[in-house]
């Protein structure tokens, strides 16, 4: 396995040669996302929530990045995924009543922050079970034919069903990108300590093209689309997860922060500006919206 | 001729994927017999598909295929792996609907065999699946039952889980309820011991004794029949007798239920709480006829039956 790096597989100038559009649109889903999940953790905190919350702070710009490059997919992932939520489409509005325990949550209040789905964004719902979202995207793609993304953790890797299903997708070339945001985590359990191979490994072992990338957006979406007619495919996506497991706290700073990092290229593409408004604009937008949604009765 | 049940099997099967887009999951399908002959000789193409050997990750392929409308039938060779296969049928078919509100309709046909075939491969396991909600459970015998799940399975857009055993796929005949007007006691059976409350029946009538026999093809949910109740009301003394394990199982519950619904007491009969063997004395069967006749005339004779 590659060392983690916030540059692990960089390709000098990728950026560049991204459209502007796209790289603005990949930008403002992050901040969609980051603003959203600090907003979340905010509420979180004054108590109301009654439940355990998976913060995707640190790896938000990971769906943005595929979503801008394909938004075709059926989708499942797992738990930490509300930047997958959004990032696809998702109504900001129902994936915060479902936070808040409503009815009119996106899965009435069932499936809280965990289990998050939207049929109408092709996003089904997890059981809880790490990794059994990706048997389950590999039925979905052989009976549907469409492809299907299969998100997953680095803990998820190492249910002994993924491996099963991953082969079962290698051996009948069903289309099935499957991404491994690894933030060398379970709990607070290093990879190192757990296993001495990396998914993207077996996944090569198995004849799919694979790769083992920082999570730069650019990066993420340069490989996301030239997988994409190669499907089944694997890409492993080192990522910081900046809070804890479940919650809201923080064990000090992440290895790096992809955000400023992302903000940094900006400005060398000279999109800083542009960068500034979409921020704002973000940060903005999610405030209002969780703010109407807070004005709704909810259930203690 | 009449369909044996698992011709019926094949006939249902074939149709479902010839003209619904449907398709069968399992392993070793083609292997010797096309399980029992109760699976059409179709290909690949045509909607046979053969999974590998990684039994989690088959079943939740099979979900994910349900998730997406081809309402497949999954085939599990032996019940006992459903301790493998529950993962993603009762953590996620079982509990989609009721979680998101999104259908998760497949056919779970779990296959129980017995006699000298060891710990796993043996018995009946439709009791870890009743006490899960989602996934309504049924153990049909006959040609007619079979057909009736599956014409269950396909009015509904929810899982069914289908408790075979293999002693029924040479059946071509209907089982009726056995009613005696005198009857000491009511039988009611489940499964491969619905065979086996059949040949008990005659033992003890060479003993002047008389049983009601009626057949539980719906394990869940449960329908407390007027049929059931004034059987038992008549008798005053059940016994549920089940190819599945007998503790915490589904014969103990449904002997709950009735008890409480006709107010007499109903005693459960199932497999022996204890691991099953490959000789053929360490063996945990189904109870046998003269095992359920011992039952019975232990209850008849006891103090506890209530007179009627």
């Amino acid at each position: 396995m590659e060392a983690r790096s916030a540059t692990l597989g960089l390709i000098p100038g990728l950026s560049r040669q991204f459209p502007v559009a796209k790289t603005i649109e990949m930008f403002r889903k992050t901040c969609i996302n980051h603003y959203f999940e600090l907003e979340a953790a905010r509420v979180y905190d004054t108590g109301i929530m009654k439940i355990p919350i998976y913060l995707s702070e640190g790896s938000e710009q990971v769906p943005a990045a595929i979503s801008t490059v394909s938004s075709n997919f059926l989708i499942f992932a797992q738990h930490r995924c509300h930047s997958y939520y959004l990032s696809f489409g998702g109504d900001m509005r129902k994936l915060i009543d479902e936070l808040l325990h409503r009815e009119t949550g996106c899965a009435r209040g069932m499936g809280g922050s965990a289990s998050i789905h939207d049929p109408s964004i092709g996003m089904y719902g997890h059981s809880g079970l790490m990794g059994d979202q990706v048997p389950l995207a590999v039925g979905a793609a052989l009976g549907s034919a469409r492809p299907v993304l299969a998100v997953m953790g680095d803990a998820s890797a190492e249910e002994d069903y993924v491996f099963g299903a991953i082969a079962y997708a290698a051996t009948k070339k069903l289309p099935v990108l499957i991404v491994c945001e690894d933030n060398d985590l379970s709990i607070l359990t290093h990879v190192a300590t757990r296993r001495s191979w990396g998914i993207d490994e077996v996944a090569r072992s198995l004849n799919l093209p694979s790769i083992d990338i920082a999570d730069d957006p650019w990066l993420i979406a340069h490989y996301v689309g030239s997988f994409l007619g190669k499907l089944p495919a694997l890409i492993n996506i080192r990522t910081c997860r900046h809070r804890w497991h479940a919650g809201t706290g923080k064990d000090g700073e992440p290895e790096w922060n992809r955000l400023e990092l992302m903000k940094e290229e900006l400005r060398n593409l000279g999109l800083e500006s542009e960068a500034g408004e979409i921020e704002t604009q973000a940060r903005q937008t999610v405030h209002r919206i969780w703010q109407e949604q807070l004005q709704k009765p909810f259930k203690r | 001729m009449a369909r044996t049940v698992a011709e019926t099997i094949q006939a249902i099967t074939r149709r479902h994927l010839s003209e619904n887009r449907g398709l069968l999951f399992g392993q070793c399908v083609s292997a010797v017999g096309w399980i029992g002959g109760t699976v059409p000789e179709m290909t690949e193409e045509q909607g046979i598909v053969e999974l590998s050997m990684a039994d989690v990750a088959g079943a939740g392929i099979a979900v994910g295929a349900a998730l997406v409308g081809r309402r497949p039938i999954y085939v599990i060779r032996y019940q006992g792996f459903m301790w493998y296969n529950a993962a993603p049928l009762l953590n996620y078919a079982a509990k989609s609907k009721e979680i998101w509100g999104v259908p998760c309709p497949l056919l779970v046909r779990s296959l129980a065999l017995e006699g000298g075939i060891g710990p796993v491969a043996s018995a009946s396991h439709h009791g870890m699946v009743t006490r899960m909600p989602g996934m309504s459970v049924i153990a049909p015998m006959t040609p007619g039952e079979w057909t009736q799940a599956w014409e269950w399975f396909m009015s509904h857009d929810d899982p069914l889980y289908v408790s075979e055993h293999r002693r029924s796929f040479s059946i071509d005949y209907e089982m009726e309820s056995v009613l005696n007007p005198r009857a000491d006691i009511t039988l009611l059976a489940i499964g491969a011991s619905r065979l086996n409350a059949l040949e008990a029946m005659k033992l003890l009538a060479a003993e002047r004794i008389t049983c009601d026999l009626i057949h539980l093809l719906w394990l869940k949910p449960f329908e407390v029949t007027d049929r059931i109740l004034e059987s038992l009301q008549k008798t005053g003394l059940g016994l549920v007798i089940d190819s599945d394990f007998e503790i915490a199982g589904t014969s103990r519950s449904i002997a709950y239920e009735l008890m409480h619904a006709a107010s007499v007491p109903v005693y459960a009969l199932g497999l022996e709480d204890r691991t099953a063997g490959f000789a053929p004395h360490l063996d945990n069967p189904t109870p046998p006829p003269a095992k359920i006749v011992r039952q019975v005339k232990t209850l008849i004779t006891s103090e506890l039956k209530k007179v009627p």
